[in-house]
């Protein structure tokens, strides 16, 4: 057994019980991580009864889909109809991350391959923006906002998150990697900064193109339109479904959907682009 | 007159190196006017939410302001409310260092350690343990669920498992109990910690040169804590740098599962942060001038501890 497990990991020098150990604990806190996201979808298709049953099972006995109908019925009867909450979030959630990717890219292109008087500084500015969180610009941002007369636009959601710092940073830290004599031929080629950046640089950082998207969008789908959007016509998704749950226990099972349905769509966008998004976190790190 | 052109430029070095500096500037920009033009975008928009709402956070904290009237300078009065006369305010840092000083540490070593461990496994395992770990803090509001597993009646899951167990024989107020409920927040906080420095981690560790391990073996390291310790974590150092800033800002702006989870305001202010004192003022009494001077002291807060850690960090490994 020793000797099998030496010999499929390659690697020299490891104890048998500290690798059992280990991966124990890896297997223990699994469980841990994976339990509260199960018995999310587990809710999901309980019945009402099952939802109130004591004590309480952690797996669903009768599955139904009554829950989604509930949900569907509930959004269907509220004063502005379902699809106007879910085609507002889309629009949030796709203009912010479309905009964002690409203005990212646009910065960090240059600030990864050229030195340029501020070059420096505005990395600096980058790194120190990553060390502090959203929170701290709150009041001011709601200040600019109003000045700009964004208030209850979309616009107050979509445009700073087009500015996203760790975007930038992940980027450039990507774009790092693209061979500097690439881009030279394609300037000796007579290639405009513009067009290397289109159709050079960018087709190259499709990965990490990826992983800006899985770092947006998700905390954009999820917005619930802060203290920006007063509007019912322009409320978000998150926000109507906050509205649902709050109704009490009559709407438990609604509320269980919704659980699920903020949940399902982050989750496999990760899934499905997690090679790139892992491929560009290599080239994540503050160097010396 | 050539003479005199010449004769001109030597004699006065200073003027010269400055006129020089100056035009050799301007070329540069010039030069380089393309890389402006692409950065300009996000520059701007970075600069006017996020330098320009510091500065005048800053700026604001000096001042008594509502809204409603012009700002008027009180100079130090906000900050010095702050710290003798906000009893609150003291509880919200004592609760926010608290969090940070468990959440923080305990997330980036548990961040790491499973990295080192999952990297270990065959890709397809790799691959769905990296997804188990990182799924919690990449499903938005999904937290609400421990709201049922921790309810305070007897269908909370929590409660009625340990019911059952003959634990306790009636239902705990998990999370209106001032006992429990900032143990619950960490938790959950800790739950949801495995983001985007468990992500920059696991994929430091597969991009490793498996060659300076193997190397090492030969060259006497005895162990996987050795290996560890003099290859692993020094050849990581960018990304434990990038991993630990993400994780102190996190873990010093609790706030969102505070308020889902204890309510706002909690019960005798236990699980009140920073953040949620933030809000407080800033949406609620509309006191903006305080609401900065808590701003800029998060501010502070978060680019000190921030600084000192990396300082600290550039350490491991020689």
């Amino acid at each position: 057994m020793k000797k099998l497990i030496h010999g499929r990991q390659k690697q020299l020098n490891r104890s048998f019980t500290v690798t059992f150990l280990l991966f124990l604990l890896l297997a223990l806190f699994g469980v841990f991580m994976a339990l509260p996201l199960i018995y999310t979808i587990n809710n999901a298709f309980k019945p009402l009864d099952e939802l109130f049953l004591f004590p309480p099972r952690f797996f669903v006995q009768n599955p139904t889909v009554d829950n989604f109908y509930d949900l569907v019925y509930l959004l269907g009867n509220s004063w502005v109809p379902f699809s106007r909450y879910l085609a507002n979030t889309i629009v949030i959630a796709l203009l912010g991350t479309a905009g964002h990717v690409i203005l990212a890219s646009a910065a960090a292109y240059p600030l990864a391959k050229y030195k340029f008087p501020g070059s420096k500084t505005l990395s600096t500015i980058i790194v120190l923006s990553l060390m502090f969180s959203p929170h701290v610009t709150s009041i001011p941002n709601y200040m600019i906002i109003s000045k700009l007369g964004w208030i209850d636009t979309h616009k107050a959601i979509i445009i700073p998150a087009w500015a996203f710092p760790l975007g930038l940073f992940l980027m450039r830290q990507f774009m790092e990697q693209i061979p500097s004599a690439l881009l030279e031929a394609a300037k000796m080629d007579g290639a405009s900064e513009y067009r290397i950046f289109w159709q050079i640089v960018m087709p190259n950082v499709k990965p990490a193109w990826l992983t800006l998207i899985i770092m947006r969008f998700p905390s954009l789908w999820g917005s619930d339109g802060g203290s920006f959007i007063y509007s019912e016509n322009l409320k978000t998704l998150n926000y109507a479904l906050g509205q649902i749950t709050q109704g009490g226990i009559a709407r438990a099972g609604a509320g269980a959907a919704i659980g699920l349905v903020l949940m399902i769509v982050p989750i496999t966008m990760f899934i499905i682009s997690q090679s790139n998004v892992i491929q560009t976190m290599a080239n994540t790190g503050i160097k010396d | 007159m050539r003479a005199e052109s010449i004769r001109n430029r030597p004699f006065s070095p200073a003027r010269l190196e400055k006129n020089f500096r100056w035009s050799d500037f301007r070329r540069e920009v010039y030069k380089n006017r393309h890389y402006y033009i692409l950065m300009a975008p996000f520059m701007v928009i970075f600069f006017v939410f996020t330098v320009l709402p510091v500065i005048a956070s800053l700026g604001i904290s000096f001042t008594y302001f509502n809204i409603l009237e012009k700002p008027r300078f009180i100079g130090w009065q906000n900050y010095s409310r702050l710290f003798l006369n906000d009893d609150v305010f003291l509880t919200a840092i004592r609760n926010t260092l608290y969090f940070a000083v468990i959440t923080g540490p305990v997330s980036y070593i548990a961040c790491f350690l499973f990295a080192w461990v999952i990297n270990e496994l065959p890709p397809k395992i790799r691959a769905f343990m990296t997804l188990v770990f990182y799924a919690p803090s990449i499903s938005g509001n999904v937290y609400f669920i421990w709201q049922i597993i921790f309810s305070g009646d007897k269908y909370g899951f929590i409660n009625s498992l340990l019911m059952k167990l003959g634990i306790i024989l009636e239902p705990i107020q998990w999370l209106k109990d001032q006992r429990y409920v900032l143990s619950v927040i960490i938790i959950v906080q800790l739950w949801m910690s495995l983001g985007t420095s468990f992500l920059a981690f696991i994929a430091g560790l597969q991009n490793l040169d498996r060659t300076y391990i193997e190397a090492a073996a030969v060259d006497g390291v005895k162990n996987r804590w050795q290996e560890l310790w003099y290859i692993v974590l020094p050849s990581m150092r960018p990304q434990l740098l990038f991993g630990a800033v993400m994780q102190i800002t996190n873990s010093l702006a609790v706030a969102d599962i505070s308020v889902a989870l204890a309510g706002f305001p909690s019960v005798n202010y236990a699980a009140h942060t920073i953040v949620t004192h933030l809000m407080d003022y800033g949406t609620i009494r509309f006191e903006m001038g305080y609401a900065s001077a808590i701003a800029t002291v998060l501010f502070i807060i978060m680019l000190g501890t921030n600084i000192l850690t990396q300082k600290l960090l550039r350490k491991i490994g020689g």
